[in-house]
């Protein structure tokens, strides 16, 4: 076969980011082969772009240019970097589990303190046993770099019945500057548990960092699950997230997703119901500000009959800043009874803000309940007067109703610890706008 | 002394003048009433004393307390003294009523040099005030106004004035969507804001309200200007003649 070698912005040749990186690749002869060939794939599509339906919106190859080379695994400096950087996010209450640079951190992670329900590996020690925690059903370019280059993860398994008291939270450490990370995750849930999955990407001092995390999430029937995830990257990082979630039967998940940094990030999430009579709540908040580019991308696959799915997403885009959010709703010819909606409204706090909404609805079965709404505006200046009138300055009056605006989206958090701390990160980013 | 004085105010809205040179003195303690027919520039007078943007002042000035309030922000004007309560007071879903006083008020007082209120010191004045004002506490919770009649409204309204404690009120239309029963609570409400130190401005198309809430001046406006000035029976004249005549005159 004659293959061009394809060239970056820089001139690195694509391929050397594999050579160059596979001496760190943790698996046997057979996993590097299988990572070798998601490269290949990966060699011939290139970072997505425009003329890709799925990414017209975010286009990689001008946004981002090129991957960066593998982060360094973590040397005793940074991990102390992390450790402080891990005291500043970390939730009270939970059982922490670090990922530094991309390398699972069992120093910094609460290892001991997790419920015996929970048993946990990194993904290192398990990909020569589980050869299926490097495949996924999608052929996404991002997702088969992720593959070629993940160096670690957590597999989690949570038994079935187990009643978590404590959330699992993943903390996500980025601190080599102008490198990737590249992580792979599985979290399963078992029949009837229920557990409370927080993710936190956040960075110690690093700039210009590239993350690229993929996550199995696999949630048996009757459960009952929140997963909160909280992309709050440094301001010149790029992060793009990939999520797989399937639901069994008579399960509720609520699942939320926050994103407050990086330059340019993209969370994509593949969720399916696998059972009947369950319920989804997905609700997503994008705080963007300069020239951030902010997409939320979800496909929500009703797969079977009597499924519930709410997505609720609310964007506030100020400065020059991008918000993309993409919704489908599929539901497949037997998937009767589906009660399936999305919200998006976005706010736009300057003349060059951008907002792009993109709902789809494919519909294959004919007794279903579907629908979905978009709007885009500016603050209500009747509402501003008001508040003004009453003695609060402009920025102030704005930030109250700014807050309001999300608020619709973080109240479905049930948990009241876990709402402050998300409404405690949404203010931060308020008043440095002020 | 003078706490406002209007002199020769003239307001566009777009391009139409609404206000043609009007003139207005207010001394601390006194209640004026200003009444007119619809599209009189009754509101305008009132919004454009708050700041509401939207309107241009093309000539005169308007002083509170000797400083000249057009240079202010809303807010600033509202932290010297100056409260409207709004003929419609808006809605604002997902800000809780309770946090929305305690930051109006704190940013007053702030704006003021003044130390803001601890939580405690906050929950135990409102609680006695809304008392006052028979404001259930599980009002208090809601979102600002939402799902609030047009009595809560008012009332919401009053409470507010008498948490910021302002030196000039300005009432807009005060009775409008009021049945008697609100009206009186509301206005029993204001009676009870009255002091020395305090001046009411109370603006209305009804004679009504006035019963409830007794003047010491009444001014009549046609056409963007006070066209009469009296005391509270010009109001009670008004009832029997209508504002017909003064249309006329001006």
């Amino acid at each position: 076969m004659n293959v061009a070698v394809a060239k970056t912005g820089s001139g690195r040749a694509v391929s050397d980011l594999f050579a160059s990186a596979e001496g760190r690749l943790p698996g046997s002869p057979d996993v590097i082969a299988a990572r070798r060939e998601a490269f290949e794939s990966y060699e011939r599509l290139g970072l997505p772009h425009r003329r890709i339906e799925e990414w017209k919106y975010t286009d990689l190859r001008a946004l981002v240019g090129e991957v960066l080379p593998l982060a360094a695994a973590p040397d005793a400096a940074a991990l102390k970097r992390a450790a402080d950087a891990v005291k500043a996010h970390a939730i009270a209450g939970a059982c922490k589990l670090v990922l530094v640079d991309g390398v699972f951190a069992a120093d910094l992670s609460d290892v001991k303190a997790l419920a015996s329900e929970v048993s946990l590996k990194a993904l290192r020690e398990m990909l020569d046993k589980d050869a299926g925690l490097l495949k996924t059903a999608s052929t996404d370019a991002v997702i088969a770099l992720n593959a070629a280059l993940a160096t670690d993860g957590v597999v989690l398994s949570i038994a079935d019945g187990a009643q978590l008291s404590a959330p699992v939270q993943i903390i996500h450490v980025a601190t080599a500057a102008s490198a990737s990370a590249f992580t792979r995750s599985r979290v399963a849930v078992g029949k009837g548990a229920r557990a409370t999955i927080i993710e936190s990407f956040v960075a110690a001092g690093a700039k210009a960092y590239q993350v690229n995390d993929a996550v199995i999430v696999a949630i048996g029937d009757d459960a009952d699950v929140a997963h909160i995830r909280l992309m709050d990257d440094a301001p010149d990082a790029v992060n793009v997230t990939s999520q797989f979630v399937t639901v069994g039967a008579n399960t509720k998940l609520n699942f939320f997703n926050m994103t407050t940094g990086a330059a340019v990030s993209r969370l994509q999430g593949f969720i399916t119901f696998s059972g009947e009579g369950s319920e989804l709540a997905v609700n997503g908040v994008n705080l963007l500000k300069k020239t951030e580019h902010g997409d939320t991308t979800l496909v929500v696959d009703h797969a079977v009959p009597n499924c519930v799915s709410r997505e609720t997403f609310r964007a506030v885009i100020d400065d020059r800043a991008h918000s993309v959010f993409q919704g489908r709703i599929i539901v497949r010819p037997d998937a009767q009874k589906t009660d399936g909606k999305m919200m998006t409204r976005a706010l736009l706090l300057s003349d060059e803000a951008e907002a792009d909404n993109k709902p789809e609805l494919e519909i294959f079965a004919d007794d279903v309940s579907c629908g979905h709404g978009a709007t885009a505006g500016a603050l209500d200046d009747s509402l501003l007067f008001y508040l003004k009138a009453r003695g609060l300055p402009e920025k102030q009056a704005q930030a109250l109703l700014i807050q309001a605006f999300v608020g619709e989206a973080i109240e479905q958090i049930a948990d009241d610890g876990l709402r402050e701390h998300v409404i405690g990160i949404a203010e931060r980013w308020l008043e440095q706008r002020s | 002394m003078a706490l406002l004085e209007v002199k020769d105010l003239k307001v566009r809205v777009e391009e139409r003048e609404i206000l043609h040179g009007l003139s207005l003195t207010v001394n601390e303690g006194e209640v004026h009433a200003i009444m007119g027919p619809n599209g009189s520039g009754k509101s305008t007078l009132s919004h454009v004393i708050a700041g509401k943007p939207g309107y241009e002042v093309t000539d005169g000035q308007i002083l509170f307390k000797g400083e000249d309030l057009l240079e202010m922000e809303p807010d600033e004007r509202a932290a010297k003294g100056v409260f409207l309560a709004f003929q419609y007071p808006v809605e604002i879903p997902g800000v809780a009523t309770m946090t929305f006083l305690r930051t109006a008020l704190n940013a007053q007082r702030k704006a003021r040099g003044e130390s803001e209120y601890s939580t405690p010191d906050f929950l135990k004045k409102v609680r006695e005030v809304s008392k006052s004002l028979n404001i259930p506490q599980d009002m208090l919770k809601r979102g600002v106004n939402v799902g609030f009649s047009g009595g809560e409204k008012k009332r919401n309204e009053v409470l507010q004035m008498a948490l910021f404690e302002p030196s000039l009120c300005i009432l807009d239309e005060m009775d409008s969507g009021l049945d008697i029963d609100a009206l009186r609570i509301a206005a029993d409400g204001v009676n009870a804001l009255r002091s020395p130190g305090r001046a009411m401005v109370v603006i209305t198309h009804y004679q009504r309200l006035l019963n409830y809430i007794v003047p010491d001046f009444v001014h009549v406006m046609s056409k963007g200007r006070v066209v009469k000035s009296g005391g509270k029976d010009l109001a009670l004249e008004l009832e029997a003649s209508g504002y017909t005549q003064f249309e006329d005159a001006a």
